[in-house]
C-alpha cells in the first residue's frame, strides 16, 4: 500500500468513527436534497435536459481543438492576453510573473478549484504576495489553513461556534453564534481588501467559444468585485471548460445551480469578454486568461473515460455519495473530492498512487444517476480498477483471483470447497472477531451468516429425486 | 445464494412453479464472476463468465435471484466481451436474463403471485437492481399485492447499504458506517421486516442489525412471495 | 513550438480515437445537431407579456428581490424616494440615463456618477446604486446588465442597495432570448462585462443557512416602467 492509500485509510477510519461529524454532514445536506428536488421538478424535463447537456459537452470536448482555438482568438481580438499552460508549473510561473510585472501589493481571489489544483496561493505567497480568498467559505478554510472540504461548499464541515472562534482569534471580532453576524464580519474585512487589491484572480465555470468569454457563477458577489475593482484580472481556466455557443448557457446555468446548490439559478452569472473596453467606466486594464492543460489531455486520450472532462464541477455527485458523506472531504487528500475526484485524480496525478480511491467505492451508482452531464462515474471507477491491475497486478490478490477462476470453472471443485468450508466453520466461530479470524475485516463490526447446512444444489438434487 | 441462502433459491422455484413454469437449475453453474470483475481482474472474470455462458447457452430464460448478479450478466457481460469473439453470445445471454422481480412483472406481467404474509415491512433497493437494471417499481408492485403485508418506505431506501463486494472487507470501516446509516433508517420505520431482492445486501444489513442489537428481520423478496 | 501549438497538438493526438456519443433518451445514438434552444426541457414560461411579468414577479419574490410596476417615471421617482427615506440614504451612485436621471433628480441626494470613471472609495460609501439594464428574464427572475448599459461593473454590486429601472419591452421569456437580444444589439462589439443578477447577494457558507448581502447588495429592487 502506498503512502496516499495509507493516509486515506487512516483518515477514513478516524472520520467514520466520528459519529457526530457523520451526522453533521448528513444533516447539512438534508436541505439541499429537498431544494434540489423542488427545482428539478420545475424543469419541463430534467432527464431531457441532462441528455442535451451531455450532448453539448460531448460536442465541445470532442472538438476541443477547434473550440479552444476559437475561444482564444476571440478573446485576444478584444485585447485579452491568453496564456496556454501545458502544466501547473508554467501556469504558476506565468501568474507570479504578471504579479511581479505590475508590482502588485495585494491580491484578492475568488473561488477557483483549478487554482487549488495547481496550488497557486502557495506559489504566490512564496513569491512574497499576499493573497486573500474572498468567497466566505474559502476565506474560512484559508484562515484555518486547510483545503476546501467540498468543491462547492468549502466550509460545510464547520459549525458556527468554530467559525466564531476562528474570527475571534484571527480577526479579533466579538464572538457570536449568529450566521448573519459572522457573514457581516467577513463582509467588512473583505470590503477593505477589494478596494486595496491591485490584482484579482478568478476561475471560470464556462469558456464560451462563439463569443470568446468566460462565465463565472457565484452567489456572494465576491467574484464580481474581484474582477471589477483591481487593475489586473487573471482568470485560470481548465481547457475542458469550453462550451460551443453563448446560447448553451441558457441550459447550463440553471442546471448547474439546480444540481449543485439546489437553487433555480445562482445569484450572479457573469460573462467577461476582455479588459475594460473603450467607453466603459471601469474594469481591469489587463485581462489574462490562463488555459490549463495539466494532464487533462491525457484524460482526453482515454476515449473510454473522456466524458469525465464533461464535468461542470457542480458537486452533485459528492452530495449523494455515501462514501463522501461518511469519510468527509478531507480524507481524500485530493483537490477534487468525491466520485469525480476518485475518477480523475488517477489521471491527473498518477494511477498507481491514487487507484485506492477507485477501490474505495461500493459502486452504488448514485453519482452517475445524479450527474447533470451524465458522466459514467461509477463505471469509470471499475475502469480505473481494471487499468490499475492491468498495469501492475497485486501479487497476493492475483493469486486469490486465479484460484477463484480455477474453482469457479470447475463446479465439482467448487462444491468440494464449500464442504470443506462447512467443516472449518465451527473453528472460525472460536476465533471470531480476533486477529486469527480470516473473516476479521467483516466480523469485527458485523455478524457473518453461517453456511447453510445444505447448499441449494443439494436441496435441488434431493427435490428432483422421485 | 447457493451456500448461504439456499432457501431463497428454493422459494424462487416455488413461486415460479406455482405460476406454472418449469424450472431447471444447471448444476454446472457457479459464480457470475463479479468478484473478479469488480476487483479489476477482467481477464479472470471473463474466464468465469465464459463458463456460465456455456452452461446457460440453451436456456430459454435465465432468472436470477439477486439484482447484483443480474446486473453482471445483463450490463457487464456485454462490456466485458466487447470486441471478443463471444460478444454476441454475451449479448444474447444478457437479453434473456431477468432478475426475479423483473421477470415476474415485466416479462410475465404478474403483480399478484397469490402470496400471503402478515407484518410491517420496508423495502431496501439493492443498488445494482435499482440503478443498473432500473428496477425501482417491480419489487414494490409485487409486495403491494401480498395479502396482510404493510409496506412502509424508509427515508434512505435508495442509499447503498455499504456491501459492495470486496469493498466490504477492503474498507470495512466505510462499509460498516454505510450499513449503520442504512439500519438507522430501517429502524426508524418501525418495520418488523426489511425485504430486498439482493441477498448480499441482506447479508450486510443482517450483519449490522445484529451488532446494533435490533430485532428487525431480513427477508429476500422470494421468501415473502413464496408464502401462501 | 509555442505552448498553444503544444497543447492543441496534444488535443488533436488524443482525439484521433472518437468517444461514443452519449445516447439521447428517446433519439438517435449518433451525434444529433444541438438544439438551438433548450426551452423544451426548462421550466415553462407563458406566451404573453402579462404572463411573463407575473412569472417574473413570483420569481423575484422567491429570490427575495423587490419588484414593482410603475405607470410613469414620476411614480418610480416617488417610490425610490420612499426607499431612500426608509434606508436613510445619504449618497447614491448612478450612471446617466433616460430613467436614472429623472429619478435621481427626484431624490436630490449627493451623487457619484460612474460614467467617466470614479474613485472606488467614493462609490463604496454610496448607500444605493441606480442602474438601467439590458433585459429582465421571466423564467428565472434575473436582471441582465452590461458594462455600457449599467454604469460599468461595480455600480450594480458595490453599494448595499441596487435599484434597477427597466422597461416593459425589456421583459423576455428566458435566458436564450436574453442572450439573443444582447447578441443582436452588440454584434461584434460585445462589452467586456455582462451579468445576470438573480436576487440580492447571498451565501449559505455557514451551516448552509441563507444570509443576504454576503459581499454584494443586501437589497435588490426592480422597477418596471412602461
Ligand atoms: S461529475 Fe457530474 S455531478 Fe460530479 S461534479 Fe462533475 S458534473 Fe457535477
Amino acid at each position: 500500500m502506498n503512502a496516499h492509500a495509507r493516509e486515506f485509510n487512516e483518515a477514513a477510519r478516524q472520520q467514520t468513527a466520528d459519529l457526530g461529524q457523520r451526522d453533521w454532514i448528513q444533516k447539512a445536506l438534508a436541505g439541499y436534497y429537498a431544494k434540489r428536488d423542488e427545482f428539478k421538478n420545475r424543469f419541463s424535463n430534467w432527464q431531457g435536459a441532462r441528455d442535451t447537456a451531455a450532448a453539448v459537452k460531448w460536442e465541445a470536448v470532442n472538438h476541443l481543438d477547434r473550440y479552444l482555438d476559437e475561444f482564444a482568438s476571440r478573446l485576444e481580438a478584444r485585447g485579452a492576453k491568453v496564456f496556454w499552460a501545458p502544466g501547473a508549473q508554467e501556469a504558476r510561473d506565468y501568474i507570479v510573473g504578471v504579479a511581479r510585472q505590475h508590482k502588485v501589493r495585494a491580491i484578492i481571489k475568488s473561488k477557483s478549484m483549478t487554482a487549488e489544483e495547481i496550488h497557486l496561493n502557495d506559489a504566490l505567497e512564496q513569491a512574497g504576495f499576499e493573497v486573500v480568498e474572498s468567497d466566505l467559505g474559502e476565506y474560512i478554510v484559508q484562515l484555518r489553513q486547510e483545503p476546501p472540504y467540498h468543491l462547492v461548499f468549502p466550509a460545510m464541515h464547520l459549525r458556527r461556534q468554530q467559525i466564531s472562534d476562528l474570527f475571534h482569534d484571527r480577526l479579533g471580532s466579538e464572538r457570536t453564534n449568529n450566521p448573519e453576524d459572522l457573514t457581516m464580519i467577513a463582509r467588512r474585512v473583505m470590503r477593505r481588501k477589494y478596494c486595496e487589491a491591485d490584482m484579482g484572480i478568478s476561475g471560470a465555470n464556462f469558456a464560451i467559444a462563439e463569443t470568446g468569454m468566460i462565465s463565472i457563477t457565484e452567489n456572494e458577489g465576491n467574484a464580481r468585485l474581484t474582477t471589477s475593482l483591481p487593475k489586473v484580472h487573471v482568470a485560470i481556466v481548465g481547457i475542458e471548460k469550453v462550451l460551443p455557443r453563448l446560447s448553451d448557457l441558457a441550459l447550463f446555468l440553471p442546471m448547474l445551480a439546480t444540481a449543485g446548490a439546489g437553487q433555480p439559478i445562482t445569484c450572479y452569472n457573469t460573462l467577461y469578454g476582455g479588459p475594460r473596453q473603450p467607453g466603459e467606466p471601469d474594469g481591469p486594464g489587463e485581462f489574462h486568461v490562463v488555459l490549463l492543460d495539466n494532464r487533462r489531455t491525457e484524460l482526453l486520450a482515454d476515449a473510454e473515460q473522456r466524458d469525465a472532462l464533461h464535468c461542470i464541477r457542480c458537486g452533485a455527485c459528492l452530495n449523494v455519495c455515501p462514501i463522501f458523506k461518511n469519510v468527509g472531504g478531507h480524507s481524500y487528500g485530493t483537490t477534487y473530492q468525491g466520485p469525480i475526484g476518485s475518477v480523475i485524480t488517477p489521471h491527473l496525478r498518477g494511477l498507481q498512487d491514487w487507484k485506492h480511491l477507485s477501490q474505495a467505492s461500493s459502486l452504488c451508482g448514485a453519482c452517475t444517476e445524479t450527474c447533470p452531464v451524465k458522466i459514467n462515474l461509477h463505471h469509470h471507477l471499475l475502469h480505473n480498477r481494471r487499468n490499475a491491475i492491468h498495469a501492475r497486478p497485486a501479487r497476493l490478490e492475483k493469486l486469490v483471483q486465479t484460484g477463484f477462476v480455477f474453482m469457479m470453472r470447475r463446479p465439482r471443485l467448487y462444491e468440494w470447497g464449500a464442504r470443506v468450508g462447512r467443516i472449518l466453520q465451527p473453528l472460525q466461530r472460536l476465533v471470531r472477531g480476533t486477529i486469527l479470524d480470516p473473516l476479521r475485516a467483516w466480523t469485527k463490526t458485523r455478524s457473518f451468516p453461517p453456511l447453510a447446512e445444505k447448499s441449494f444444489r443439494e436441496l435441488w438434487r434431493e427435490r428432483k429425486k422421485p | 445464494m447457493d451456500q448461504f441462502y439456499p432457501q431463497t433459491g428454493m422459494n424462487i422455484v416455488r413461486v415460479l412453479e406455482r405460476l406454472g413454469h418449469s424450472v431447471d437449475y444447471p448444476e454446472a453453474q457457479t459464480c457470475c464472476g463479479q468478484p473478479a470483475f469488480n476487483s479489476g481482474y477482467w481477464d479472470e472474470a471473463r474466464a468465469v463468465a465464459e463458463r456460465q455462458m456455456t452452461v446457460f447457452h440453451d436456456a430459454e430464460i435465465v432468472v436470477i435471484a439477486s439484482g447484483s448478479c443480474g446486473a453482471m450478466l445483463k450490463v457487464f457481460y456485454p462490456e466485458l466481451f466487447q470486441g471478443h469473439p463471444r460478444e454476441s453470445e454475451a449479448r444474447a445471454l444478457a437479453a434473456k436474463t431477468f432478475e426475479f422481480s423483473d421477470f415476474l412483472v415485466n416479462r410475465l406481467g404478474v403483480l399478484d403471485v397469490g402470496a400471503r404474509f402478515s407484518g410491517r415491512a420496508t423495502f431496501h433497493d439493492g443498488c445494482h437492481g435499482l440503478r443498473e437494471l432500473g428496477l425501482k417499481n417491480p419489487p414494490r408492485q409485487l409486495l403491494q399485492h401480498v395479502r396482510g403485508l404493510e409496506l412502509v418506505e424508509m427515508q434512505e431506501a435508495e442509499t447503498c447499504c455499504g456491501f459492495g463486494g470486496t469493498f466490504a472487507v477492503k474498507f470495512p470501516m466505510i462499509s460498516t458506517a454505510m450499513g449503520e446509516v442504512k439500519c438507522v433508517s430501517i429502524a426508524e420505520t418501525g418495520a418488523d421486516y426489511v425485504i430486498s431482492n439482493d441477498s448480499s445486501c441482506l447479508m450486510q444489513i443482517r450483519g449490522v442489525l445484529d451488532r446494533q442489537g435490533k430485532s428487525v428481520r431480513t427477508l429476500h423478496l422470494a421468501e415473502v412471495l413464496a408464502q401462501t | 513550438m509555442t505552448n498553444r501549438e503544444i497543447i492543441l497538438g496534444r488535443i488533436r493526438e488524443a482525439l484521433k480515437i472518437t468517444a461514443p456519443h452519449p445516447a439521447f433518451h428517446d433519439g438517435p445514438v449518433t451525434a444529433p445537431p444541438l438544439p438551438a434552444s433548450p426551452q423544451k426541457w426548462l421550466p415553462p414560461v407563458g406566451g404573453t407579456l402579462e404572463e411573463q411579468i407575473e412569472l417574473f414577479r413570483r420569481n423575484a419574490e422567491d429570490l427575495k428581490a423587490g419588484f414593482r410596476e410603475c405607470t410613469n417615471v414620476n411614480e418610480a421617482g416617488q417610490y425610490v424616494k420612499t426607499l431612500a427615506l426608509a434606508g436613510g440614504w445619504k449618497k447614491i451612485g448612478l450612471h446617466s440615463g433616460d430613467w436614472t436621471d429623472p429619478v435621481a433628480r427626484e431624490l436630490g441626494l449627493p451623487e457619484v456618477r460612474t460614467d467617466g470613471g470614479y474613485a472606488v472609495n467614493d462609490l463604496e460609501s454610496c448607500d444605493a446604486g441606480l442602474t438601467e439594464c439590458e433585459a429582465l428574464v421571466a423564467q428565472t427572475g434575473s436582471v441582465l446588465v452590461s458594462a455600457p448599459g449599467a454604469g460599468g461593473r461595480a455600480l450594480s454590486v458595490l453599494p448595499p442597495h441596487h435599484v434597477v429601472l427597466a422597461r416593459r419591452s425589456q421583459m423576455v421569456p428566458d435566458l436564450t432570448a436574453a442572450l439573443q437580444r444582447v447578441q443582436e444589439k452588440f454584434k461584434d462589439k460585445f462589452p467586456s462585462f455582462l451579468s445576470f443578477i438573480s436576487g440580492p447577494s447571498r451565501t449559505g457558507d455557514i451551516e448552509r443557512i441563507l444570509v443576504l448581502g454576503a459581499h454584494g447588495p443586501k437589497k435588490l429592487t426592480i422597477l418596471l416602467l412602461p
